[in-house]
């Protein structure tokens, strides 16, 4: 028994693929996402929409999920960091994390992946200037950003030259 | 030979900069941090917080709370009476409060339900009656003799006011020290309290099983001492609780005590039989706390005519908050460590830390030692100037020297400090701009040292600080266990580095079991920069545990002398003839079949004549010290106060880096906080309440406003260090907030004597209107 409202059923789609779900009115995409799906990817550090940690992309925009209620999302597409690696092969934006070590705890990192990757569809050649302004609304306290925009920019030369190649 | 001379020949991780073996975890968000974890059942807890700084409780009904459908549970300070504390020294919280409350935020109940928002609504319908009693909230109030009215924050305490703790250590004849000096400086500087902030808001998981055994995930930095803190409050032998350690999204000290929210999941889930979540909001993140101290600092330091230190006193005082925490450690700590980076003639420190109604303080990177050696470099640039003489050679000129004694009696082994001070000065032509940029633009510079752990343990006892076991299998993979805790500054792969090294085997071949009490032997924790130096050292010595071994079985197949084997690449083969060879697995399961289960043991002990014989002594030793130097460049708008920092070149001699690209994440980061605290970052208050508790007010540095950070790794050689490693998880921060307060006083030519340097700061300074703090008689203190 609880005390809350009753739940309303409907499809997301997250990473591509539908799930039908019961959840409350109330919830955010953040909670449906962590606690119904068990896509843990998505982390909080505020709940406040302050720290950029929860970030997902909802039909091709990045959004605050703990500012955005499940609700809104319905009908749209979610993608989260689980859906970034194909068939086990990381985003070039992954591995150039992994390789230059921008994530340090980790924990702020889905948000800064799902950013970047958004930066770099409109722009593979962005200047440390763009990157940083796109990543404006992320804190991580364990990098002083440095490796981050490093590894963006990796990223992004990667990218392009698969492109060209 | 390896770099620290042991027969080790060619290697091929230490010194690799590899990716780290838990970084797939971390950008596939496939890594379980605490609150991630969900079991069957599991129910939801909150805690219910104080709304006073100081009051009595006079009365907690819940009966009206309990009835809520879906509440489970509820609990109180008299359910679990007993108190703890991180310090033998001061056990002074209980999990809920009793009788009386201690700052905003405290906890008071407990409530558990199926779910969070009814344990939430379920908390509002607590009826709890308070009688308010005065606040205590700054230093000068704390040091007030307690009149009739008053009441002190711990009325047991023996004094007449609120300190919770004196020092006072003279070592050398100061008097003759001040009487040899022909300037003598005396400086009063402040340093406003910050907290950790990791993102990740802290989290614990409590499972009961059927058999009472419990076991508690926690985002905690110490297992081993939550395990103890655990046994000893819940009234249950150690060895029926179970702590793991998950991965720790960010700790910076915020994470190294046990705190109520863990032990009240743990409670729960006794009494419930069901698993028992607790997570912190943000807000109650800032309530929890434990972050750096507010200190007030007051240097002597009497200057010869050659420019050497003849004489230092250094008093402070520190604003505790309303427990003890680590605090009688951040106490020495803030004199301990000034005199292992320069040579002084006499060196006295006496120390005060007193208790108010705010959140608790206690260890934040760099713990104690960042505030005096933010008013100490500081101080050292005036005199620097005072002496017309660059302030990066006068630094060089008085510097420690590797292998000595400190005139605290510390030991120093390797020491890169006059390294880094030439590398940072190099790298931004510091001599060519210092004092010669134009009004507005500043360059500023300092160094500072720090720990590679606690000489000492927290709790008396002659047992290793660190114990590991390395297991191979007979499919050649290699486990380590360690009861180590990641908290992202990267010991699983500094443990799985140290291994392969050690075995010669591919570090994607070494799994990691780490942070488990059942699994793993105990590692302290990762506090005091102390996990590389002391669980790299025993897991390396469980390394060649094995190795041993195996070199006996693989020289008798190759008909060599064990010490002629060498272990690379996955192969074990003769080091005068390398063509002969076996490979790791058939090496490994020959050494089975000969001598049984392959496995060995190592652990670590700092050696026992680290420091001088007197009380007080066991704060500050160190089987080695790191030495860093910073220097920062900015830019002062006049107009609006704003300083903006161009620039930050950071050297850090970490000994020998075990994976240089982790080490200069470290440094980055610590060269981002740092400049974070110089800046704004402040645990500020409005009468008896936290200002700013979220993540939008309490301003840390986004990415807009951090700067080029350049790392420059020094290695030294540190004959004792695993592979001659040393720490570079917190001493990198200390130099980069006096650098930049150097910077800024070179900006404006006039310094300013606090912390953050805030627009408001630098505009008063511009008026002229702040000045030098008011050098005041010390209060509550002896003179020595
Ligand atoms: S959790 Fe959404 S912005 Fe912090
Ligand atoms: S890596 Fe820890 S917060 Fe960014």
């Amino acid at each position: 028994m609880s005390i809350a409202p009753s739940k309303i059923l409907a499809t997301l789609r997250v990473n591509g693929r539908d799930a039908t779900l019961a959840f409350h009115p109330h919830a955010t995409l953040l909670e449906v996402l962590r606690e119904e799906l068990r896509l843990t990817g998505t982390k909080h550090g505020c709940e406040l929409g302050q720290c950029g940690a929860c970030t997902v992309i909802v039909d091709g925009t990045p959004v605050l999920s703990c500012l955005t209620l499940a609700a809104e999302a319905i009908g749209r597409s979610v993608e989260t960091v689980e859906g970034l690696a194909v068939d086990g092969t990381l985003h070039p934006v992954q591995r150039a994390f992994l390789e230059l070590g921008a994530a340090q705890c980790g924990y702020c990192t889905p948000g800064f992946l799902n950013a970047a990757v958004h930066l770099l569809e409109k722009n593979l050649e962005p200047s440390e200037a763009e990157i940083r302004d796109a990543l404006a609304g992320h804190l991580c306290r364990c990098t002083g950003y440095t490796k981050i925009v490093e590894a963006v920019a990796l990223a992004g030369r990667r990218m392009r030259a698969s492109i060209d190649g | 030979m390896g770099k620290n001379g042991a027969s080790h020949s060619g290697s091929h991780v230490v010194g690799a900069p590899l990716p780290r073996i838990d970084g797939y975890a971390k950008v596939t968000g496939a890594a379980i941090f605490a609150d991630d974890m969900a079991l069957p059942r599991m129910l939801f807890g909150k805690l219910l917080r104080s709304p006073h700084a100081h009051a009595r409780i006079l009365s907690i009904d819940y009966a009206r709370a309990l009835r809520i459908p879906g509440v489970v549970a509820i609990a109180i300070g008299s359910d679990l009476p007993i108190r703890y504390g991180i310090l033998p020294s001061a056990q002074d919280e209980t999990v809920f409060a009793i009788d009386k409350v201690r700052y905003v935020g405290e906890p008071v109940a407990g409530i558990v339900a199926e779910d969070e928002l009814t344990a939430q609504t379920a908390a509002a319908l607590v009826d709890i009656r308070y009688e308010v009693l005065p606040s205590v909230m700054s230093i000068d109030a704390a040091l007030l003799d307690v009149d009739g009215n008053g009441e002190k924050i711990h009325p047991d305490s023996r004094r007449d006011n609120n300190v919770h703790k004196e020092v006072h250590l003279t070592f050398g004849d100061l008097d003759a020290g001040f009487a040899d000096a022909t300037r003598i400086f005396d400086d009063e500087y402040f340093f406003e309290g910050n907290t950790h902030a990791a993102l990740e808001e802290h989290s614990a998981v409590a499972s009961c099983g059927a058999d009472g055994k419990l076991t508690l995930w926690s985002s905690t930095q110490t297992p081993h001492y939550l395990h103890r803190v655990a046994s000893a409050v819940l009234e249950l032998p150690a060895s029926r609780i179970r702590i793991i350690a998950p991965p720790v999204g960010g700790g910076f000290g915020g994470k190294t005590e046990p705190v109520a929210h863990e032990l009240a999941a743990a409670y729960f889930s006794r009494k419930t039989g069901r698993p028992v979540k607790f997570t912190l909001s943000r807000e109650e993140v800032f309530y929890t706390h434990r972050g750096r101290h507010p200190v007030r600092i007051h240097l002597r330091t009497g200057i010869r005519a050659d420019g050497s230190i003849s004489a230092c006193r250094v008093q402070t005082w520190l604003d505790g908050g309303a427990y003890g925490s680590y605090g009688v450690a951040t106490t020495y700590y803030t004199g301990a460590l000034l005199p292992v980076t320069y040579k002084m003639g006499a060196y006295a420190f006496d120390g005060c830390r007193v208790y108010t109604n705010k959140p608790p303080c206690g260890p934040k990177r760099g713990h104690g030692t960042t505030q005096p050696r933010y008013a100490f470099e500081s101080q050292l640039d005036e005199i620097a100037k005072e002496l017309g003489l660059d302030a990066g050679a006068y630094r060089a000129a008085i510097a420690i020297d590797p292998y000595s004694r400190t005139v605290n009696h510390l030991r120093v082994t390797s020491c890169g400090l006059r390294e880094a001070l030439s590398a940072v000065s190099e790298r931004t032509g510091f001599s060519d701009k210092h004092g010669k940029l134009a009004p507005g633009r500043g360059i500023g510079l300092a160094a500072s040292a720090y720990l590679c752990g606690a000489g000492l343990p927290i709790y008396w006892n002659p047992m290793p600080h660190s114990g590991a076991i390395v297991k191979v299998d007979r499919g050649g993979g290699v486990t380590i266990f360690c009861g180590t805790s990641d908290c992202g500054q990267g010991s699983q792969n500094m443990l799985a580095v140290i291994v392969a090294e050690a075995l010669g085997v591919d570090v994607l071949d070494v799994s990691v079991c780490s942070g488990d009490t059942d699994l793993t032997p105990v590692d302290l924790g990762s506090y005091s920069s102390r996990v590389t130096f002391m669980a790299g050292n025993a897991a390396r010595s469980a390394a060649l545990d094995v190795r041993e071994r195996i070199a006996v079985v693989a020289g008798a197949e190759l008909g060599i002398a064990p010490e002629r084997c060498a272990f690379e690449n996955g192969r074990v083969f003769d080091r005068k003839n390398p063509d002969r060879a076996l490979s790791f697995i058939d090496a490994a399961r020959a050494t089975e079949a000969r001598f049984g289960t392959l496995a060995g043991v190592g652990s670590y002990t700092p050696p026992a004549d680290l420091h001088g014989d007197f009380k007080g002594s066991g704060v500050g030793p160190s089987p080695a010290y790191s030495y860093s130097a910073c220097v920062a460049e900015v830019e002062v708008d006049f107009e609006t106060g704003e300083v903006r920092v161009e620039r930050i070149v950071l050297a850090h001699d970490c000994g020998r880096a075990l994976n240089p690209r982790i080490v200069e994440g470290q440094i980055e980061g610590s060269a981002y906080m740092g400049m974070g605290e110089a800046l704004m970052e402040e645990s500020a208050f409005r009468n008896d309440l936290h200002r700013i508790p979220n993540l939008l007010d309490y301003k840390t540095p986004t990415i807009l406003d951090t700067p080029r950070i350049d790392a420059i790794v020094i290695e030294t050689k540190e004959l004792e260090g695993p592979y001659g490693a040393k720490e570079a998880g917190e001493g990198p921060l200390n130099p980069v907030i006096p650098a930049i307060a150097n910077a800024v006083a070179d900006a404006i030519g006039r310094r300013i004597y606090a912390t953050p340097i805030t627009p408001e700061r630098v505009l008063q300074a511009l008026d002229g209107t702040a000045g030098p703090l008011r050098l005041r008689a010390p209060i509550a203190m002896k003179t020595t």
